[in-house]
Formats: C-alpha cells, sequence, structure tokens
C-alpha cells in the first residue's frame, strides 16, 4: 500500500477546558480514495476536520502526536505556513454554502482570490482559470456568470462555486464537511456525481464527512464512524455496510428506514376525515408607489386531496414546494388560504371567529425544529397544559396535572419532566414533547412538518415509532410533510407528490412508490441514496427488491 | 428604483406635517400666545396693551385655526397657523421674535457649521474603525482586553469634561491654538483644530465600543472560516472580507446623519464660539426666541427625513443583495 | 413628612422593581443569569457601588419640614437633616479645598481697628486652628485617619458580627472570590466617605462655590437628581415602549403602520431640540401659573419630573423599535404557531409568550440607558434646558464652574467634585450594564 496523504494520531480536542469533544482519534487518508467519517450531529466529526487546518475558534485546545500531510507534520508549522497549505494541499467544502460564500462578493472574485493567492499568474489568465473552473463544476454560462453574487444563484449552483473555490488550489485532499445537507434530493444527488466526477479527473483524494449512511455507502472507499468524540469502528466500505462490527454502528444502520416497508401496508378503506378541494394559498405581489396588488405568490395552487379516519397521507416535496404553506394554510395560521376544508364534514370556511377557535382541537400540529417550537420560559407541564386550558376551561387544576401526567407518560417520558424547561432535553425528546402538547386536546388529524428531519437516524426512527404507535392506539389520523422518501414509505398509507404548489402524483403508498407516472416523481426516487451492500450486480436486485 | 425613490418622497410628507402639527401644538396649543408674551416681556405684572403690542408686532394676534373676521380663503390663510406653520414647507422661516430674517441667519450660518461638524465626523470615523479593527486583530489577547476597559473608562466621561480639559490643556497651559473662535476663509483652521480633536476624542469610548461589537459579530459568520480555509492570513482575511461587509452598515449609519451635520452640534459651537446652528439655536433658547426654535425643530426633521431617504438609496449602491422596489 | 411628586414617583419604581421580583422569583430563566452577574467580580462590584448611590438618593427622597409652626415654607431632606453642618457651614464665596483661608482678598478688620488687604479667615473651614499656616498639614492628617479607623472599625465589626452569625452553608457569602471583592469595595466606600463626613465637620474637603456653599454637599445632593432622571425617564418610557412595539410588531398591519408613522415623526425631531422646545414651553406654562408652585423646592421638582418625561417622550422610540423587530421575529416561531394551532387567545399568547421573551431586551436597554440619561442630564442643564437652575446637580455645577476656569489661580474644585461623583456613578452603571448584557443576552450566553 502506498503511503497516506494525510495521517491523524491521538488527536484530542477540547474548548474552554471542558470536556473532550474530541477524543484521542486517528486515521489515514490514501491518496485517490474516499474516505468517510461518518457520525451523529454533535459526535466531533466537523471540530475533527477543522482541527486538522487549525480553523477551530481561538478557544479551542488541540492536542495531537501527529497530524502529517505526506509526511509533513503540520503540527510544527506556524500559522503562516499554515496558510500556504489551506486552499493550496487541503481544499475545504461547508455544508451551508449560502452563509459560506461573502455575500457582497461576485462568485468571480471569491474564486480568483485563491488562485491569486497560491499561483503567480496574469491577470487575463486568472479569468481563464476562473471561467475553466466554473465549466468544470458545470455551471452553466460561466462567462455571464462570473459577476453574480451569491444572492442571485440556486442552492445548488452555490455549492457548484464552493466546489470550484475548493479546486482552485488543486488540492491533493478535498474535505467535504456535509455537502449536500442542506439541499435537496434531487441537486444532492447533482452535487454527489460532480465531486465524484472531479475526483476521476484530478485523482485527489476526498475526504467525505456525513450522517447519512446510504449516501457514504454509494460514495465511500473506506468508512470510521464516530460516536460522543471517538472513532467506534473503521473499515473497507463493502465490508463495514455487511458485517458491522462495533453495536453502535449495528443499531445506526437497523435504524435506517427502508423503502421495502410500504408493501406491509394493508389496504383498508376508512371514512374520510378530511376533505381538503382546490385549496389555495396566494401571497400578494406589490409594486409601485401605492403598493398595488399586481399579482399573486401561488405557494400553493388548487390542491385536493383526502384523508381517511387513523390512516397517514404523506405529503412530499423538495423545498420551496409549498408543503409547509400547505400544512400552515390547513390550520388557519397564515392569511391568503382560500378553498374548501372540510374536516368531520364541517366546513371551516363556514365557521366564525369562536366556533373556529373551538374546532382547532380536531387539527393540531408538531413542527420540524424541536428547538423553536416551545417557549424557553415554559415549564413543560405548562406547555403541555396550554392547550386543555385554551380550549377547556372547565377542567380543574388537578385534572389537567394528572391528564399531563398521563399525556407524558404516553409518549415515553418520564413524569416529573413536567417540572422542567424545555432546553433540558434533547432533540428527540423535545419532540415528544411537542407530540403530547398535540395530544393534549384530542386531535382527530395531526399534522406533522417535517417532524423527524431535524433528527438523527436513531432518534428519527423512535418518532416514527411513536407515530404509529399512538396511531394504532387513538385512530388518530396524520398529514406527513416531508422531503424524504425513505420515512414514507415507513408511515404512510397514502401518498401525495407536490411541485411547484401543485399535487403531481397522489396515490396509494405502494403505487407511487413502486409504480410513479410522472417524470418528477421518477427523478425524486431516483435520486434517494440508497444504502448500498452489495456490490454491483447485486444493486440491481435490491432496486428490484423496492419495485 | 425611481418609483421606490418617489414612494418615499411621498412618505416623507406626512411625516413632516406630522412634525409640524406637533411643533404648532407644542408653540401656540399648550400655551396661548399670550402666555409667550408675558414671558418674554418680563414683568409680573404686564398690561394688556403691551402684551397686545408684543403681540401685534410678531403676528401673534391672530386666532389659531380660523378667522372668522376675514372675507373668502382669508378665513384660512390669516391664522396662526398658517402663517406660522403651513410657511415652514416652502422654507419661509420667516422673522424671529427679536427680528431677524431667520433664513439670511441660517443660510449664513450653516457653513461654520458644517466645517466643524464635518471633520469631526470623517476623522473620527477614520480613528475609531482603525481602533475597533485592530482590537479585532488581537482578540482574546491582553491588549483587547485593555481596549476595551479603556473604552468603558472613555464613555464614562462626561462630553463637557473632555471640551473643558482640552480647552484648559491645549489651549490654555500649552496655548498651542486659540480657545475660541471662529474667522472666514482658510484662517479658520486654527479655530477648527481644538473643536475637531475634542470631538474626536469624546466620541473614541462609545465608537470603537460599537464598531468593534460590529466586527465581532461578522467574524463569527461562514463566510470568513471559508476566507480562512483558502488560506488568506488573519489581516487579509479582516480586511478584505469582514470590513467589506461591515462597512454596510457603517456607511449606511452614517449617512443618515449627513444632512443633520448642518445643524451643528450645540455645545460645541457655544463652548467654542463658533458662529454655527448650533449656538443659533441655544441662543435663541436663552433668550427664548420661539420663533427661531420653531424654524429650527423644522429645518432639523426636514434634513434628518433626507438623511433616511440617502440611507435607503445608499443600501442599495453599497449592498448587492439590497433591490429597491 | 411632604412627598413631592418625583419622590412619589421613586417609592412607585421600588414598589414596582419588588413586585416584579416577587414574580419572578424562582424562575429558571431569570435564575440563571443572576447566578451568572452574582458571579462575575466587575458586576457584583458596580453594583455595590450604585446600591450606594442609591441609598443616598433614597435617603435625599424622604422630604418634611423641619419646622412645624407654618411659618417657613423650607423643605429638607432626610439627608438634608444629617448634613445640616455641611448646609450650614456657607463661607462668603469661593474657598480651595482644605482652605483656612477665602479665596478673594478683601478688606478686613484688624483687632486694633487698622484696616488690611489680605485673606480672611474662613468662617467654619479650619476655624477651629489658631495659626492654620503650622497646624494645617498635620491636623488635616490626624482628622482623616482619626476619621478613617472609626470607619474601618466599623465596617470590620459588621463583618465580624456577619461572619460569626452566618451559618457554614452560607459562608460563601463572605469567603468566594466575589465577595471577597465586594467586601473590599464596602470597606473602602465606607471608610473613606465616613473619613470624608468626619473631615468636613471641620473643613471644606471641596471648597466652596461662589456664593460660600460646600462644593462637598452640592456635589452629593446631585446624586438624587441624576438617579431621578436616569430611572423615572425609564418608568416614563417602558410602558410606552412596551405597548406600542409588541402591538406593532404582533398585529402588524394598519396598528403597525400608525405606530411606525407616530415614532418615525418624533424620530425626525433632533431629540436636544425637541427637548428644547419643550421645557421652553414648561417655562412658559410655569411662569403662567406661578400660583401652582408654593415653594422653591416644589417648583424645582416639577421641572425636573417634567424633564423626566420629556425625556422620556423622546427616547422610548429606539426601544420601541427593537421591541418591534424582536416581537415579529418571535411571532413567526414555531411555538407561538402551536399557540394559535391550540386555540391560545390572542391576548394570552401575548403575554405568556411575547412579553416574556421580550423581557430581555428591555432589561438590557434599561440598564444601558440609565449612564447615557446622566450623561445627559449635564449636558442639558448646561444649555439651559435642564434642570432648574436652583436644583443642585453635577450639569449646574460644571455650568457655574466652567465661567471660573479663566481665573488665577484657578478654580477648580467645583468642576473636580462634579466629575469624580459623575464619573463614580456612571462608570459603576457601565460597567453593571455590560454585566447584565452579557448575562440576559441569549446570543452573548451561547458562547460562555
Amino acid at each position: 500500500m502506498n503511503k497516506p496523504i494525510l495521517s491523524v494520531a491521538h488527536l484530542s480536542v477540547s474548548f474552554n477546558h471542558g470536556p473532550k469533544v474530541v477524543d484521542d482519534i486517528g486515521f489515514d487518508i490514501y491518496p485517490g480514495e474516499t474516505f468517510a467519517l461518518v457520525g451523529e450531529s454533535g459526535s466531533g466529526k466537523s471540530i475533527t476536520a477543522l482541527s486538522v487546518l487549525r480553523l477551530l475558534p481561538g478557544n479551542a485546545r488541540i492536542q495531537a502526536s501527529e497530524i502529517s500531510l505526506q509526511g509533513d507534520n503540520l503540527l510544527r508549522r506556524s500559522e503562516y505556513e499554515l496558510c500556504r497549505i489551506r486552499g493550496r494541499r487541503i481544499g475545504l467544502i461547508f455544508q451551508d454554502p449560502m452563509s459560506s460564500l461573502n455575500p457582497v462578493m461576485t462568485i468571480g472574485d471569491q474564486i480568483e482570490e485563491v488562485i491569486e493567492l497560491h499561483f503567480a499568474l496574469p491577470q487575463q489568465a486568472l479569468k481563464q482559470r476562473v471561467l475553466e473552473l466554473l465549466r468544470q463544476v458545470e455551471i452553466p454560462q460561466p462567462e455571464q456568470r462570473i459577476n453574480d453574487y451569491p444572492h442571485q444563484l440556486s442552492g445548488g449552483q452555490r455549492q457548484r462555486v464552493m466546489i470550484a473555490i475548493a479546486l482552485a488550489g488543486e488540492p491533493d485532499l478535498l474535505i467535504a464537511d456535509e455537502p449536500t445537507t442542506s439541499l435537496d434530493v434531487t441537486i444532492q444527488a447533482q452535487i454527489l456525481n460532480l465531486l465524484k466526477t472531479i475526483q476521476g479527473q484530478t485523482g485527489m483524494a476526498l475526504w467525505l464527512i456525513s450522517h447519512d449512511l446510504a449516501l457514504v455507502s454509494n460514495m465511500a472507499d473506506r468508512v470510521a464512524v464516530m460516536q460522543q468524540g471517538k472513532i467506534v469502528e473503521t473499515g473497507r466500505c463493502d465490508e463495514f455496510f455487511r458485517h458491522p462490527k462495533h453495536p453502535y454502528t449495528q443499531k445506526l444502520l437497523s435504524a435506517l428506514p427502508s423503502m421495502q416497508s410500504c408493501l406491509k401496508h394493508g389496504r383498508q378503506e376508512k371514512p374520510p376525515l378530511l376533505q381538503v378541494d382546490d385549496f389555495k394559498v396566494h401571497h400578494p405581489i406589490r409594486k409601485g408607489i401605492f403598493k398595488r396588488v399586481v399579482d399573486h405568490v401561488r405557494a400553493v395552487d388548487g390542491v385536493s386531496f383526502t384523508i381517511q379516519q387513523g390512516k397517514t397521507l404523506a405529503l412530499v416535496g423538495e423545498s420551496g414546494c409549498g408543503k409547509t404553506t400547505l400544512g400552515k394554510g390547513l390550520l388557519n395560521l397564515i392569511p391568503g388560504s382560500a378553498g374548501q376544508v372540510k374536516i368531520d364534514g364541517v366546513a371551516l370556511d363556514t365557521l366564525q371567529d369562536e366556533a373556529l377557535r373551538l374546532k382547532r382541537a380536531d387539527m393540531q400540529i408538531v413542527f420540524q425544529d424541536p428547538f423553536s417550537s416551545m417557549n424557553p420560559r415554559m415549564l413543560v407541564g405548562e406547555i403541555v397544559a396550554e392547550g386543555i386550558r385554551a380550549l377547556h376551561p372547565g377542567v380543574s387544576a388537578v385534572n389537567r396535572q394528572e391528564r399531563v401526567r398521563q399525556l407524558l407518560r404516553q409518549v415515553g417520558l418520564p413524569e416529573d419532566a413536567a417540572q422542567r424547561y424545555p432546553h433540558e432535553f434533547s432533540g428527540g425528546q423535545r419532540q415528544r414533547i411537542c407530540i403530547a402538547r398535540a395530544l393534549a386536546v384530542d386531535p382527530k388529524l395531526i399534522i406533522c412538518d417535517e417532524p423527524t428531519s431535524a433528527l438523527d437516524v436513531s432518534v428519527q426512527a423512535q418518532i416514527i415509532e411513536l407515530l404509529k404507535s399512538l396511531q394504532q392506539e387513538k385512530g388518530v389520523s396524520y398529514l406527513f410533510i416531508t422531503h424524504d422518501l425513505a420515512v414514507v414509505a415507513e408511515i404512510a398509507d397514502e401518498v401525495a407528490v407536490m411541485y411547484k404548489g401543485k399535487i403531481v402524483e397522489y396515490g396509494s403508498v405502494a403505487q407511487v412508490l413502486t409504480q410513479p407516472q410522472q417524470a418528477y416523481t421518477k427523478k425524486l426516487l431516483g435520486a434517494v441514496p440508497v444504502l448500498r451492500t452489495e456490490t454491483k450486480p447485486s444493486e440491481q436486485q435490491d432496486k428490484q427488491a423496492v419495485l | 428604483m425611481t418609483q421606490y425613490i418617489i414612494r418615499r418622497i411621498l412618505y416623507a410628507f406626512p411625516l413632516l406635517m406630522g412634525v409640524n402639527i406637533l411643533t404648532f401644538v407644542l408653540f401656540f396649543v399648550v400655551n396661548s400666545p399670550d402666555d409667550m408674551a408675558r414671558m418674554q416681556l418680563g414683568q409680573k405684572h404686564v398690561t394688556e396693551k403691551a402684551v397686545e403690542n408684543w403681540k401685534q408686532q410678531r403676528g401673534y394676534d391672530l386666532p389659531l385655526l380660523w378667522n372668522g373676521k376675514a372675507e373668502g380663503e382669508e378665513k384660512l390663510t390669516r391664522t396662526i397657523f398658517y402663517q406660522k406653520s403651513v410657511g415652514l414647507f416652502l422654507f419661509r422661516f420667516g422673522v424671529s421674535d427679536s427680528g431677524r430674517n431667520i433664513s439670511a441667519d441660517i443660510q449664513q450660518r450653516m457653513w461654520p457649521s458644517l466645517a466643524v461638524a464635518l471633520p469631526t465626523l470623517i476623522v473620527g470615523l477614520l480613528v475609531n474603525i482603525s481602533f475597533a479593527l485592530m482590537m479585532v486583530l488581537f482578540r482574546n489577547s491582553y491588549l483587547e482586553h485593555a481596549g476595551v476597559v479603556l473604552c468603558v473608562i472613555l464613555m464614562s466621561v462626561s462630553s463637557l469634561f473632555y471640551i473643558i480639559g482640552g480647552q484648559f490643556l491645549i489651549g490654555k497651559l500649552l496655548r498651542l491654538v486659540p480657545i475660541s473662535g471662529y474667522d472666514g476663509g482658510l484662517s479658520a483652521l486654527k479655530f477648527l483644530i481644538l473643536p475637531v480633536l475634542i470631538g474626536v476624542f469624546s466620541g473614541i469610548g462609545s465608537g470603537v465600543r460599537w464598531y468593534r461589537t460590529l466586527f465581532l459579530e461578522e467574524v463569527e459568520k461562514d463566510y470568513v472560516r471559508t476566507a480562512r480555509a483558502k488560506g488568506l492570513t488573519e489581516t487579509r482575511t479582516l480586511f478584505r472580507h469582514v470590513l467589506k461587509n461591515a462597512m454596510i452598515p457603517i456607511l449606511t449609519g452614517v449617512v443618515v446623519v449627513l444632512p443633520l451635520l448642518f445643524m451643528g452640534s450645540l455645545i460645541m459651537e457655544s463652548f467654542f464660539s463658533i458662529p454655527g446652528l448650533g449656538s443659533y439655536t441655544i441662543d435663541a433658547i436663552n433668550s427664548q426666541d420661539f420663533a427661531i426654535v420653531r424654524a429650527m425643530v423644522f429645518l432639523g426633521s426636514v434634513l434628518y427625513v433626507i438623511g433616511l431617504l440617502l440611507t435607503d438609496i445608499s443600501y442599495t449602491l453599497v449592498d448587492p443583495r439590497v433591490r429597491l422596489s | 413628612m411632604i412627598i413631592l411628586w418625583t419622590d412619589a414617583l421613586i417609592f412607585l419604581l421600588i414598589a414596582v422593581i419588588l413586585m416584579l421580583g416577587f414574580y419572578l422569583r424562582g424562575k429558571e430563566y431569570i435564575k440563571r443569569p443572576l447566578q451568572q452577574i452574582a458571579r462575575s467580580k466587575v458586576g457584583m462590584v458596580s453594583l455595590t457601588v450604585l446600591i450606594f448611590f442609591v441609598l443616598i438618593g433614597l435617603l435625599d427622597s424622604i422630604h418634611f419640614k423641619p419646622s412645624e409652626d407654618g411659618r417657613s415654607n423650607e423643605i429638607i431632606s432626610a439627608l438634608d437633616y444629617w448634613a445640616t453642618p455641611l448646609r450650614e457651614h456657607g463661607e462668603k464665596t469661593y474657598s480651595a479645598p482644605f482652605a483656612s483661608y477665602l479665596y478673594s482678598k478683601e478688606m478686613m478688620m484688624l483687632a486694633d481697628g487698622t484696616e488690611q488687604w489680605g485673606y480672611p479667615r474662613l468662617q467654619f473651614g479650619g476655624a477651629h486652628l489658631a495659626d492654620p499656616e503650622t497646624e494645617q498639614v498635620p491636623d488635616i492628617l490626624k482628622k482623616a485617619l482619626y476619621g478613617w479607623i472609626q470607619g474601618a472599625s466599623l465596617v470590620v465589626f459588621f463583618m465580624i458580627l456577619l461572619g460569626s452569625l452566618l451559618r457554614e452553608p452560607h459562608k460563601r457569602l463572605i469567603v468566594s472570590p466575589t465577595a471577597k471583592a465586594v467586601w473590599t469595595v464596602v470597606f473602602l466606600i465606607v471608610s473613606i466617605n465616613y473619613m470624608l463626613v468626619y473631615l468636613s465637620t471641620y473643613y471644606h474637603v471641596f471648597g466652596t462655590d461662589k456664593v460660600g456653599e460646600d462644593v462637598f454637599y452640592q456635589a452629593i445632593k446631585s446624586i438624587r437628581t441624576g438617579l431621578v432622571i436616569g430611572t423615572l425617564t425609564t418608568l416614563v418610557m417602558l410602558p410606552m415602549a412596551l405597548l406600542f412595539g409588541i402591538l406593532a410588531g404582533f398585529f402588524r398591519g394598519w396598528v403597525d403602520d400608525v405606530i411606525q408613522y407616530v415614532y418615525t415623526t418624533l424620530n425626525s425631531i433632533p431629540s436636544v431640540l425637541l427637548i428644547a422646545a419643550s421645557i421652553l414651553m414648561v417655562q412658559v406654562y410655569m411662569a403662567a401659573h406661578e400660583e401652582a408652585f408654593t415653594s422653591v423646592i416644589v417648583r424645582a421638582d416639577m421641572r425636573l419630573l417634567f424633564l423626566c418625561l420629556i425625556l422620556g417622550v423622546t427616547s422610548w422610540t429606539g426601544l420601541c423599535r427593537l421591541l418591534r423587530a424582536e416581537t415579529l421575529k418571535l411571532r413567526e416561531m414555531e411555538y407561538v404557531q402551536a399557540a394559535q394551532a391550540l386555540g391560545v387567545r390572542r391576548r394570552v399568547i401575548l403575554l405568556r409568550h411575547i412579553l416574556p421573551n421580550v423581557m430581555h431586551i428591555v432589561l438590557i436597554s434599561v440598564v444601558l440607558d440609565f449612564s447615557s440619561l446622566v450623561l445627559a442630564e449635564a449636558v442639558l442643564s448646561y444649555i439651559n434646558i435642564g434642570v432648574d437652575p436652583t436644583t443642585y446637580s453635577w450639569g449646574n455645577m460644571i455650568n457655574g464652574a466652567r465661567l471660573e476656569m479663566a481665573r488665577e489661580p484657578v478654580v477648580w474644585w467645583s468642576l473636580a467634585a462634579s466629575f469624580v461623583f459623575m464619573f463614580a456613578l456612571v462608570l459603576a452603571a457601565n460597567l453593571f450594564a455590560d454585566t447584565v448584557r452579557d448575562a440576559f443576552d441569549p446570543r452573548r450566553g451561547a458562547y460562555e
């Protein structure tokens, strides 16, 4: 085996003399290979990457016996010498391309800056090189785009610019820190393909940092798993996914939602609970001196569907397709909605203020971000009891508390949780509290707006399980809004695919996921990274299994 | 863009109308012109005749809003409101209570005010930004810590002490420049040095602190990490990336006060006997010349509204993300 | 006992603070920042200094008529009563700190009947000395040491008493590093002030002013004025800023338009000019209604109150804008939307979800504004649109003293006294404000 390009040994990092967030880890990366560092949020994988280049803030303490780039120990290099290595020999791509690019510099200038810094090139050649890089990362019409500012580009294009910046120094090693996490699934596939292509062209090593096991299984040659600052398992990719050794890795793999599960659902007709007919949410666009309304943004544009009692409809779509707006619009949380919404046969648009307020008990919502969905100034008990106090003011304080305890038990939380504040709980536990809050008013329908996307894989599976068991117990229906098709297969009975404010495909889960009719649905399904445990031929079989 | 500016200019009218009505209420409704006359005439027992005389000389003997005795449209125009307040919109400031032409005074006095205020602003900006940048460059060091402490100490001293101390030290003990006064043309320079110097110095504490927080906020952003990952040195990152982003709030914050510089600074001008609008206002306050104070209030708000407009426009010029519509 | 308007408002303010403290006691989100403040040395030391100022200010806010016969219209405060010697030991005109002779020469009648042009002895300052030239310095040192020892032993006595009374778990109130710093400052403040007070019965420690009044007394009396302006203005401004800011941000639409219009209009008038115009009008009003103000002190108090009102009206816009922006952000928060979905009424959402989550902004801006208001008072008084000329204030002291800078030798002591007192108060307030901001600002807290 040839010599490693980067080798790290006994690396530990801590902040402000606190506990070690990276704890005595070591690994090697070889030329031309793709090395993946996998772990859940907070496991210390990003910090590991930043500490190699000493890009951590001043209060970080880095200890290591070796961090060497092609045999050159970076620990002994001064800050100035390190500047000659950053960008030149090691390139970096970050998660969020919007915030990682300077908002007030053109993308051309931002790429040019790297070349200027590391190579002595005449002005004309500089520009040629920038164009060449933009072409390499497949940005259309680079001559025009070169003078654009980051906000003028789409998310995928911004990440391409980030890649161009990282490539500009012609590095031997490219570190990609969650390069596709903030992107839509179709864009994600494109970016990953681009990275693969470029790696093929330049022969550089790729160090991929990700939480997404399916993605890693498709990209990596070798994998290391990080848990709480430690590397628990390292191995070759195919072997790793076929025979995970460490219990934590096994747990991670088993928690992955799989597309096969949709076949398990039985089909049994139930009476309809929610009937939505030609539902629209339009935001006015105002122009001119007197701000007249000249047009509307059609966030949701004529959507119709039905949810049966005790069943789950999954609403799938990429960011900006209007799925969250639809959810909030149904609950009357945003202005500008029109169309008929009938719940249990009662049309909501016929109801006036007080009647509408009382009817709110029927429909509840669970949000995506478990950190902003609870008032940090309130006790968990107060949060869960809020709906009871508002909609059933007659219930006595004692009964209310008893009900809160019962709800907390139901969602799998200790009873003393009521006396604590939300910040004392983890993301998954907070999501349980939110579910308890929604359940408190005995709703018939819960709108789950990406309830699992902010959570780690293992926690995600638990929340899905909880939702399923609550459905069986209480017969509650869900409108499950998500971008993640794998989760859809786990929980939904029916699927509606949304694109640009309209439902483009609507049917039972098995039908939509296995025999998609529309091109968009097919594209969406094709882009989902599937866990690759076998070599090429068997991958075909894998797909067949899904079909 | 043009539409936006037109809309903003149209919005300025109700604002100035509000200011106008507010000053009218303050000056004529809270107290009647009779009260003002008695106050001005000074004695406790003024004769009705003297009061009437005073009012007539200055045109305060009209009804407030509606002149029932007059004919036709004069019912509206021959009132205090029309004569004293509406005229301000056309910059007809009229005559001061002591009989001077206010417009002429303003035109003459705004230049000395600007001569003090503009250099103070520019030098102050340069000094504050350089110190703040230095503190950010040496962040988390003793140098920065000492700088922060020094800023708090400088901030805690009243500006009056800076002026008195500066005048005493530089003007009286060292006799470098005249303590106060003003002259036309280039010879004004030697009178300007001390007020500008003191003006800059008294603003350092709060200024440096403010810019430092601005810079620190920028430094923590993700694009700075990208810049460092490119291989840029700390200084270059600071100047090419952080400064460029932080300049947007700084510049637009400066633009809003630019028109107001004509108004001058009240204390500075009175301490240094500079014949600007600031000392004009103070003199008016001390001699209780209501007409001048009213004119200055209106002028000040006009300039502020212009400043707001300029701020909006400057945003489009310096920030590529902002496109006004 | 006589309660002036500002006194009443000060007591109201204290009552409000106490009630708020009672309501918030034990709440987690208030406890943690408070603990952080309690751990901060700088914060606690500056708080101690502030409390000392506040105590003097409170003592000066209890007014009564010393003689009950009703003839004299004089109103004095508890502080005046306590400092009667200082108040009554007036000289003819200027005298330097610790001087025994007057600042200016005048014709003196000697014992033998002849007249001489020279510096006369002061009536009170150093009057107990037979021969000031030789005795003065040793006497000052002796008295200073004596006074300091008295003050020091007083503190030490109380500390020992406290130490023996405290049970073991509370011992950290005197042994933790922060507590040690606080006790050191208490020791210094009390002993030095005791020394100054002790000395001031024999000398004018900060000299006397033009009409011979003790400058030390003036500087101490000015504390109340500074505190009143710094706090009562807040009391005026807070309800307006809170109500309008939250309503504008929460209801948006025409409510927002109207409120924005009002504060942009107010904002567009340069605040000094607005204050000047308003104060002019107050002057006219007071001149026209002279019969309503029975004594000088009542009149001066009314003007102080008006100044607070005017400052409040001109300064609420800044906080209002901040609160509006924060409310706009909060109303889009998912917990507010969840509450809406749960059918919680809008006023309950405002009280339960919005108000507690903007309180940190209010608190931070109140402490930050305090010091700038104290500084503003001096500037405003200087240009005659501040407090009444008869009110004791640092601004008036500076105003009176700066004309004398041209004299030879320089009359510096009024300036020095107001500088020392003002600087101590404003510095303490600034440092405390920084600590409060660090503790309550969620953005800063994240990095601790």
